[in-house]
């Protein structure tokens, strides 16, 4: 190892890079270009992987939706065709025979209003919810608070509106929460004023009052509009989507083989598509990254190569005046492993601004293509490793046909 | 200093082999200055290349300085060659990327020894040969008598014991030719011994000793002139 701090072993190293420019920017353009596609390759990917994690990122991604349509099957002397709804002993059932799978279950009710404050109005989605409907998708509030359980027991007559109809029933700058709207001649408190999400979002603008309210204002009696389920980490979601449906069917006299009776979105299952097409992307992009790294190499040996075979009388020179096999060897695989180093830095510091510059374009914003594209410190390390590693061993090919020949024939070669 | 006995080479050539020399029995005393002679494909390189340590024999024995040279790993004749030998090419063989001063200084770079030290002694012998205003020119801006008075240098520059030159003049005019003689002469008259290989009558005669080498055999042994007058 003593050889490596010798300013005399980089002198010749030096010597050599220096009578040998075109060969030396070749080279490091070789691996340089390798590297630097792994890290552009792997932090769009990474961007990519964090765009769509924001897309679903406020949704609990393994829920499913359920609501009800009318059955394709005679059954249990029953017409095809009949309409029934979900009731909330369905939810309560559910509750307590799903105990270990759901976590979350929210039955709703929607309705479609005239929303009033003063002289302003306009037309809306009102929904009955329960406050749990705030875990399946977090609602970012802008002020106020979301619906919670003492607004259920009470009935109370509050409302949590959404940004846009903030904007057109509320003067500018006037300070929404404590003030009134009038949703079908009732009078409600506003609570709170959410953001709609940016990402993927099944109520649009709508006014959330509590579940308990709505019953008693719209006199929806037992009647469930739709429920969310949301299963326990780790829960098949798609099996208890089967089972839950199995168990409806059974409650509302539904054929079991009924298609169309109830209708229902997995969440999972729709995010699963997605997840399983960035997997594929990743495993491309390591692919193509790792492959043309392992091209860069090969260009360095193939290079080696050709100038070892040009530098055979130089080593025969050498080594008429004693030099050891050893130190041909060191000196060849040391300019092999020093210019990787040089082209592998230079590729990961270029790689690294273009994914700056990305983040600086296009990471930006609420429809950013790619947000904050990085790559692991880790990944860097095991890819420069195996670069210097491939580098040495590369290194070696032509270190060792460079000291087999013996010395005369080195020499003679003109 | 040299002693070889019973010497063949042969070297293959696709399925026959040539058999260049066959039999050589020489023996060089230390601060003899002994020429080769012979016409093309008489030997006289194959048996420069193994008194070097360049190439390997097929038979018979060859004494280094008494030592025994026999399955000789690369790593101790490296060493030997640059501890006992001295070489000067008939191209030179300078590094062309390197300046005069850097080539001479080279074998004590594989000797171990520092930079510092190394161009000192370096510079020395380029004094020596008449060069010292051209040590930090390269190669390609020096003459071929001034080339192959660095390549003396170099191989003068780490002492050793035999100095071996294979055509050392064949590429240079009869002035030159003359200055590199005078070269080798004060080397030999020093102590050292020089082997040099030629086909020139004129070089040869400068020598003391010259033996004629004939279709891988020696054909005569003599003394010259130049031997006798001493």
């Amino acid at each position: 190892m003593k050889f490596l701090f010798d300013s005399d072993t980089w002198q010749e190293i030096y010597g050599s890079i220096r009578k040998n420019k075109i060969r030396t920017a070749i080279t490091i353009i070789g691996v340089l270009w390798g590297i630097f596609l792994l890290v552009v390759l792997l932090g769009s990917a990474r961007g990519l992987e964090n765009s769509f994690n924001k897309l679903f990122g406020n949704f609990a991604t393994n829920s499913v939706f359920v609501w009800t349509q009318s059955t394709d099957k005679p059954f249990k002397g029953f017409q095809e065709g009949r309409r029934f709804t979900l009731t909330l002993n369905d939810i309560e059932l559910l509750t307590s025979e799903y105990a270990n799978e759901i976590r979350l279950l929210a039955p709703r009710n929607q309705t479609n209003n005239l929303i009033i404050k003063d002289f302003k109005s306009g037309s809306f989605n009102v929904s009955g919810d329960y406050p749990i409907v705030d875990q399946i998708q977090k609602k970012q509030l802008l002020y106020g608070r979301f619906l919670n359980e003492n607004d259920i027991l009470s009935n109370a007559k509050v409302a949590v509106i959404s940004e846009d109809m903030y904007k057109q029933l509320f003067d500018l700058d006037e300070f929404p929460i404590g003030q009134l709207v009038k949703i079908n001649s009732i009078n409600y408190k506003v609570i709170g004023v959410y953001k709609p999400s940016t990402s993927v979002d099944f109520d649009g603008d709508t006014a959330y009052i509590p579940f308990t309210t709505f019953k008693k204002v719209y006199n929806t009696a037992n009647r469930v509009d739709w429920m969310m389920i949301t299963a326990y980490e780790g829960v098949d979601i798609e099996q208890m989507e089967k089972d839950v449906l199995l168990t409806l069917k059974g409650l509302h006299k539904v054929h079991p083989e009924d298609e169309r009776a109830f209708g229902s979105v997995n969440l999972g299952k729709e995010i699963g598509k997605v997840t399983g097409f960035l997997t594929g992307m990743q495993f491309l992009t390591w692919f193509v990254g790792i492959a043309t790294l392992i091209a860069g190499v090969f260009a360095i040996g193939n290079i080696l190569l050709i100038t070892v075979k040009e530098r055979t009388q130089e080593i025969g020179i050498r080594r008429a005046l004693g030099a050891t096999p050893k130190s041909i060897r060191q000196q060849i695989i040391l300019e092999s492993v020093f210019l990787t180093t040089i082209a592998g830095m230079i590729g990961i510091i270029s790689g690294a601004s273009i994914l700056a510059l990305i983040d600086t374009f296009l990471g930006a914003g609420d429809d950013a293509v790619l947000i904050n594209p990085t790559v692991d410190i880790p990944i860097i390390i095991i890819a420069f490793t195996t670069l210097i590693v491939l580098g040495t061993l590369i290194g070696l090919i032509p270190a060792h046909m460079a000291t087999i020949v013996r010395p005369i024939e080195a020499l003679r070669e003109e | 200093m040299i002693k070889i006995e019973k010497l063949h080479k042969s070297y293959p050539i696709g399925k026959d082999s040539l058999h260049v020399l066959k039999g050589i029995d020489l023996h060089i005393k230390e601060g003899e200055f002994v020429s080769i002679m012979g016409s093309s494909g008489s030997g006289k390189s194959t048996l420069l290349n193994i008194v070097g340590l360049l190439d390997i024999h097929d038979e018979g024995n060859y004494f280094l300085n008494g030592q025994l040279i026999k399955d000789m790993n690369e790593k101790k004749a490296a060493t030997l060659r640059n501890k006992f030998l001295g070489f000067i090419f008939q191209s030179f063989n300078l590094i062309s990327y390197k300046t005069a001063l850097e080539n001479v200084a080279l074998p004590l770079y594989y000797k171990g020894m520092n930079r510092k030290q190394r161009l000192e002694i370096a510079l020395e012998y380029l004094d020596k040969v008449g060069l010292k205003d051209w040590a930090n020119h390269l190669p390609n801006e020096l003459s071929g008598g001034q080339k192959q008075r660095v390549a003396i240098a170099r191989a003068l520059v780490t002492k050793p014991k035999v100095v071996l030159a294979d055509e050392p003049t064949g590429a240079l005019d009869s002035t030159t030719t003359d200055s590199v003689m005078d070269l080798l002469k004060d080397i030999n008259n020093e102590g050292m011994t020089v082997f040099v290989i030629t086909h020139e009558e004129e070089v040869a005669e400068q020598t003391k000793r010259i033996v004629r080498l004939k279709d891988g055999v020696i054909i005569s042994d003599e003394y010259t002139n130049a031997a006798k007058s001493n």
